[in-house]
């Protein structure tokens, strides 16, 4: 019997956790599921059996108080092993559970399978790296990679189950006491549908103006390399890579970007890359999907002319 | 006020992952180390602290002898003196680490007292554990705060602010505390010369703690296999923006 | 990606500088179907090229190699790449300020102008963030700058490119190179493969692994040199260009500070030696850099912060001025700072132009590309020529060994004598112990260690008391002695006995033998069987290739003697001249003979008396060479004298050359026999009889006529440079080559001085002295001379001065010395009719 932490959003479950629940499917049955606040429908899935944990004080995101609720239901299931999505929240919340229930965890697999030991693949440097583990503990505690494995849709009869936790106060004292929205015209970087980015080859901050241009014409989202951030041309907020932000567009358009590890860290995701740079064998070639080799500084104010052109 | 960052050595990696030949680590011969770049802004902050509150900072790692050059490069940067728990060259799990620094923040507290805060990076960039920091939280029994891009003292509780939903969550918690923060949470200095040449002479404790088993046992690595996709070349200078277009057209974007 | 072509007149591997610059001249010079290849991509491939602090300081001890520097300069100029900022070398020490004024010494004798020596404040003036507290003075250069040589090698390869003549094929790596009875055939690359008639490597750090794909030796190691990049200095601040403050080397700490725009680069050779192997240069995908920048060691740069800070408070103190960058760099070293230039002497067809800087990048592609194209640099390469090393100085560890050496002697003061530490008593000659044990003082050559003087002749200082100069200047007694002088004045007495082991000896034979000793040589080679020819060797354009001793041994067998030095380049040269149906065969004996000079009054006397042969001089007359016996020793007799005294050359071979030495020594004890040094046989012998030395007045810029070296006639037979010797013939001089003698040695203190050699010869006014084509004059060697009781001065001088008895000067030391000319072409000023050698 497994347990899954599913992150959702106004009743919907997040891509990431419905990943989840496709590789904890492949691990074992039966599948219980815990959200936390509203209910979800899990019944496409594979989810026996939602508990909905409904509290008092749980109005915002407090990540003792969610570690507690999946520790408590956890011992009261006698789940066999305990997952939830390798999102910034999911691995907070994992991290807090191991640390009370001194268990190992394992962050950002893209694979497991039941032991004793059980063994695993997680991801490394962002995803640059796998590692092969063996996970030794009676219960385990697995986080998944974001975006690494296709979610799998299962019928299931699925009950669902209201969950009363008992938090103690000291597990509140963390908690989002405010939400400040920073929300400017743009279009959020992690949701774009597409992200045109810059990279050194850019070669100053003025020169993102044709960036920004085709940007604007496309409706997408600004980005760039670590490479320009640390240069100081452009905020660390429109950084993509392993420490900036991971994205998943239809389409990303990478100009003068030559593809180091780091960066590819945070755009594999992407359904389709074009990859636009005067070195037809930089290492960014051999993740694009489409190229065009050249300088930049011509070949981006041409396409945002032939979009014009076409409007 | 006092404050600790927490470090990891960790190579610089270049345009291609080449494993040792063990399987059990990058090959490092051609590569340079650094502080993983979560914990450069963790020094950097640290550092501001100390300079606007007056008190002490303090570099901790974990690692082998030569990440003596990552401690260095913290105290050029502006901490007082470093703690350096020094392991064989072996990586050692995330409960592990957690386990001997949480010795190491005891004896150092005893001695000089408590933290009020204490950071860590959000996640490794290797290993990418994104634990070690709770699990010293959770011992110490201090609220910890995770992915944080702005931290702000306020009397005696700290103001963190985390990226959520296109815009900031944000938690206000009592010191002590423990922040584990993200690249873009300031933008670090570069270590100026007198600052490197103080580095040298700063104090740096040495001891070497036994590494308790591991439960998450690395049995091998692997390079993922690319993509295996070869880029179509639309064309080459401004006259393939058509094809581009052509392209973008077809799958939907433009 | 791209197509290579099926075959190419030259393929070119390496697109830094060098490679840019060797493709576009050879094109230039009329070569077509050049093929320019690099692994990496363009405009920086990767290599040393990409990193370099680029900036061209033009003075150097060498003349070699400022020449190739002063026209690299004038080539970036041309291309407008070059920003001129000025450049000042600062002492913080006495010696340092000599040493500066040394420089100034050969920026004179080079033609280096405008030069200065100005003060701590004048140093302030020009570089206002210098605390000039802790100097004493500077060297000042207003024509160094900086150069763009990424852009220098694009503009280089897109002239060559849009004549047609070449071809640029990046991201494709050499994998093999064919070669076919000894000459190179086909590259193999990543991208197929291209016959070639010749290849040129100009990998950089790479070199030695290329060549190896060929079974060549390039020798060099990568090493590192240290950079950082300490900003924004607020000084700085809306800079317009890349550098607008001169370039400071602090050369006491080996050290150097240049603007960098807004920020301030520092550079060392001053942390221990890190040397590398081609190997372990990462490919470019594995390096986090570039594959030539290597992750910075902290620790190596401790002191030199300190250094910096001391020199540049202002800017490297700031606490707001941060370190953005700092690399190992990585470069190529040789085991005696010079590039390795030339077809490689162990394929033909294989080129190399490797360990080459960027302030020397350009002129030596053109020096390169001319020698291949036409036979010959117009700059005489002999210091950098690919053949000069003997085989223990291809060695990777004598490599490493003499580049740890030198490398922080980068910025260092070198005396023109000094000698190195590592890698010693490679080559011994058969008597060497006994040498040890008469005190002697090794100098090296080719490997072999030469006695320059011995201990064990102090009394003879007694001996000669007053006609035996002392000198009191530290400088001038470093690596010399007085003992020197002694020896030389006991041989002039009595006799002489000289180690010779250094020598190259090789043999020609074969029916072709005569012809294609002919053809290399200036004189008659077609002589009896038993004679000894001394020859000038020269190049295409009538200078002096080298110059060196053939004996004929028979009708078919020739036996070539040259000095150590220039031993593997002329013997390569030989090589190459050799008919190519075979007929003649060249075999190398250099380490199968060894050789002893007996010279003196006495000689005779004593090889009498250790000989049943005839060697009177009826019975052995000078120039003369055939085997006699020394006891039971068979030995090669050659009557000839580079002392200017009657004696031998005895050659024998290597195994009996001991006992040989021991019966010498036996029976030259009753006639006061000495044992001498090279320092008389080099020097003090040598300029005496105003005999003339390869490297020293023998170059390829001066001809035969202007050495004062021509025949009454020329052979009739055809040779290298003919044509040129007989215009030369025709023509006036534009210098002649003459013996000055040091009227006053005085200096202002007081204390005397002596000259080592390469100071500018000036007018007694001290302006400058230069040729009709441009050359300056300067003393090509210096030394004492006993037995006339003057020191010794060689230069070649315009006709103007040349003229017996014109006063003139030296500079040396900061101070002019008056100087007469004493002779005007070879005339020896010791025994000027040579009764001596005759006698």
């Amino acid at each position: 019997m497994l347990l899954v932490l599913v992150e959702q959003t106004g009743g919907v479950a997040s891509d990431p956790s419905l990943q989840t629940l496709t590789l904890a499917r492949s691990f074992g049955e039966p599948i219980h599921a815990l959200v936390i606040g509203s209910a979800v429908d899990l019944s496409h899935h594979g989810v026996a059996v939602t508990h909905v944990a409904v509290h008092d004080e749980l109005d915002s995101f407090a990540p003792d108080a969610w570690a507690a609720i999946l520790g408590q239901l956890a011992d009261r299931l006698g789940a066999g092993a305990v997952f939830a999505a390798g999102t910034d929240r999911g691995n907070d919340v994992m991290a807090r559970v191991a640390a009370r229930m001194r268990l190992p965890l394992a962050t950002n697999c893209i694979a497991v399978a039941p032991g004793p030991p059980v063994t695993l693949t997680r991801q490394r440097w962002g995803g640059s790296l796998l590692e092969e583990a063996r996970l030794h503990s009676a219960r385990a505690l697995i986080t998944v990679a974001p975006h690494s494995v296709p979610i799998e849709p299962a019928r299931a009869e699925t009950r669902v189950e209201r969950f009363t936790p008992q938090l103690k106060e000291q597990e509140l004292v963390v908690h989002v006491a405010e939400h400040v929205s920073t929300k400017g015209g743009g279009v959020s970087l992690a949701e774009a549908k597409v992200v045109v980015s810059g990279g050194r080859g850019v070669g100053s901050k003025e020169g993102f103006a044709i960036i920004e241009d085709l940007a604007g014409l496309l409706g997408a989202a600004v980005g760039c390399s670590r490479v320009v951030t640390s240069a100081g041309w452009r905020p660390h907020t429109d950084q993509v890579g392993q420490t900036g932000t991971k994205i998943a567009p239809e389409l990303y358009i990478a100009c003068g970007i030559s593809g180091a590890t780091q960066h590819m860290a945070g755009c594999k995701a992407a359904k389709r890359i074009l990859a636009i740079n005067s070195d037809a064998e930089a290492p960014i070639m051999l993740n694009a999907d489409y190229a065009v080799v050249g300088d930049l500084k011509e070949i981006v104010p041409a396409i945002s002319a032939e979009l014009r052109k076409r409007k | 006020m006092r404050v600790l960052v927490c470090v990891k050595r960790v190579p610089f990696t270049g345009g291609k992952m080449v494993l040792a030949p063990d399987s059990m680590a990058l090959e490092t011969r051609h590569l340079g180390f650094t502080i993983s770049p979560h914990e450069e802004c963790g020094v950097e902050a640290a550092v501001r602290l100390v300079e606007v509150n007056t008190g002490e900072s303090v570099v901790l790692t974990l690692g082998p002898p030569e990440a003596i050059e990552q401690l260095r490069d913290a105290m050029a940067l502006g901490i007082d003196r470093a703690i350096h728990l020094q392991t064989e060259s072996a990586e050692w799990d995330p409960e592990a680490t957690a386990a001997a620094i949480v010795d190491a923040i005891g004896a150092d507290e005893a001695a000089s007292g408590p933290f009020d805060l204490i950071f860590f990076g959000n996640e490794s960039a290797d290993s990418g554990g994104y634990q070690v920091g709770l699990l010293v939280a959770r011992a110490l029994g201090r609220p910890a705060v995770t992915g944080l891009k702005g931290v702000k003292v306020e009397g005696g509780s700290v103001r963190c602010e985390q990226e959520a939903d296109g815009g900031r969550d944000v938690y206000v918690v009592p010191m002590p505390a423990v922040l584990t923060v993200k690249e873009g949470l300031n933008l670090p200095r570069y270590p100026s010369v007198p600052g490197r040449m103080r580095a040298g002479r700063k104090p740096v404790a040495t001891s070497a703690p036994t590494q308790a088993p591991a439960r998450l046992e690395m049995v091998r690595l692997v390079v993922p296999p690319g993509q295996g996709r070869r880029a179509e070349v639309l064309g080459s200078g401004a006259s393939a923006a058509p094809a581009v277009v052509e392209m973008m057209r077809k799958i939907g974007v433009a | 990606m791209s197509n290579l072509p099926a075959h190419a007149r030259a393929v070119v591997i390496g697109c830094g500088i060098v490679g840019n610059s060797v493709a576009y001249h050879l094109c230039r010079l009329g070569w077509r179907d050049v093929v320019l290849l690099d692994k990496g991509p363009l405009p920086n491939p990767g290599g040393s090229t990409g990193h370099a602090s680029n900036f061209i300081y033009l003075v150097d001890h060498s003349k070699e190699m400022t020449a190739l520097t002063v026209e690299s300069v004038n080539q970036y100029k041309e291309m407008g790449v070059f920003t001129q900022s000025g450049g000042i070398e600062v002492a913080r020490t006495k010696e340092r300020m000599h040493e500066l004024t040394r420089r100034m010494s050969s920026a004179a004798s080079w033609g280096i102008e405008p030069v200065s020596l100005i003060t701590p404040a004048k140093v302030k003036d020009l570089v206002p963030f210098i605390d000039e507290s802790i100097i004493l003075g500077g060297f000042y250069t207003p024509g160094v700058g900086v150069v763009d040589s990424l852009r220098a090698g694009t503009i280089m390869r897109e002239r060559a490119e849009a004549s047609g003549a070449l071809q640029v094929v990046a991201k494709t790596e050499v994998v093999a190179i064919d070669v076919e009875r000894g000459r190179v055939r086909c590259v193999r690359t990543t991208a197929g493969e291209i016959e070639a008639d010749t290849v040129v490597i100009t990998c950089g750090v790479w070199s030695p692994r290329v060549a190896r794909m060929a079974g060549a030796r390039i020798p060099l190691t990568p090493a590192v040199h240290q950079m950082i990049d300490v900003g924004p200095v607020p000084r700085f601040a809306g800079a317009k260009g890349d550098i607008e403050v001169p370039i400071v080397r602090d050369m006491d700490t080996n050290m150097y500070e240049r603007q960098a725009g807004g920020d301030l680069e520092i550079g060392s050779y001053a942390h221990r030696p890190i040397l590398y192997d081609p190997e372990d240069i990462p490919p470019i995908e594995r390096a986090a850099l570039s594959p030539t920048e290597f992750p910075f060691t902290q620790p190596d740069f401790e002191v030199q912060m300190q250094h910096a800070l001391e020199l540049m408070p202002e800017i490297v103190g700031d606490e707001k001025v941060g370190v953005k960058y700092a690399i190992n760099g990585i470069l190529s070293l040789t085991s005696d700072g010079m590039p390795v230039l030339g077809e490689s002497p162990d394929v033909r067809g294989l080129w190399s132009a490797a360990a080459v800087w960027v302030k020397e990048g350009p002129g030596t592609g053109k020096a390169l590309a001319e020698w291949m194209v036409h036979g010959e640099s117009e700059i005489d390469l002999h210091s950098s020529d690919i053949a000069r090393f003997h085989e223990h100085q291809r060695t990777r560890a004598h490599v490493r060994a003499r580049a740890a050496e030198g490398f922080n002697k980068t910025y260092g003061i070198v005396h023109p004598s000094e000698q190195w530490a590592s890698n010693r008593n490679v080559r011994l000659a058969p008597f060497h112990d006994r040498e040890r044990e008469l005190g002697a003082t090794f100098f090296e050559a080719a490997g072999w260690e030469r006695p320059m003087w011995y201990e064990s002749n102090g009394p003879l200082l007694d001996e000669f008391g007053d006609r035996v100069t002392r000198r009191t200047a530290e400088w001038e007694s470093r690596w010399w002695s007085p003992i020197i002088n002694a020896e030389h004045l006991a041989m002039r007495e009595r006799a002489g006995l000289f180690d010779l082991s250094a020598f190259t000896i090789f043999d020609i034979q074969g029916p072709g033998a005569l012809g294609a000793v002919q053809e290399v040589t200036l004189r008659q080679m077609d002589v009896p069987a038993g004679r000894n020819v001394y020859t000038p060797v020269l190049s295409h354009n009538g200078g002096f290739k080298s110059d060196l001793t053939v004996m004929r041994l028979g009708d078919e067998h020739f036996r070539v003697v040259t000095g150590g030095a220039a031993g593997m380049s002329d013997k390569k040269w030989f090589a190459d001249h050799l008919p190519a149906d075979g007929s003649a065969q060249l075999f190398d004996l250099t380490t199968a003979m060894t050789t002893v000079g007996l010279w003196g009054p006495r000689a005779r006397d004593i090889l009498m008396s250790a000989t049943s042969d005839d060697v009177s001089d009826e019975g052995f007359k000078f120039g003369a060479c055939r085997t006699i016996d020394i006891g039971t020793v068979r030995v090669l007799a050659s009557r000839i004298s580079y002392v200017g005294d009657l004696g031998w050359e005895l050659y024998v071979s290597i195994d009996q050359g001991l006992k040989l030495w021991d019966m010498l020594w036996e029976a030259g004890r009753p006639f006061g026999l000495a044992a001498c040094g090279i320092g008389v046989y080099g020097t003090t012998g040598r300029l005496e009889k105003c005999y003339r030395a390869h490297g020293n007045e023998l170059e390829t810029e001066y001809n035969v006529v202007e050495a004062g070296m021509q025949a009454p006639r020329v052979k009739a037979e055809d040779f290298v440079g003919k044509e040129a010797h007989l215009r030369h013939r025709e023509e006036e001089p534009a210098a002649v080559l003459c013996t000055l003698t040091v009227d006053d040695h005085k200096s202002k203190s007081g204390e005397k001085r002596y000259m080592l050699g390469r100071e500018p010869v000036l007018t007694r006014n001290g302006a400058a002295i230069t040729d009709r084509h441009g050359r300056r004059s300067y003393v090509t060697s210096a030394g004492a001379g006993p037995s006339v009781g003057k020191h010794i001065l060689m230069s070649y001088l315009p006709p103007e001065q040349a003229v017996l008895g014109t006063k003139l000067a030296v500079q040396y030391m900061g101070e002019r010395y008056p100087v007469t000319v004493a002779v005007v072409g070879s005339t020896p000023l010791f025994d000027p009719e040579n009764t001596r050698i005759r006698s």
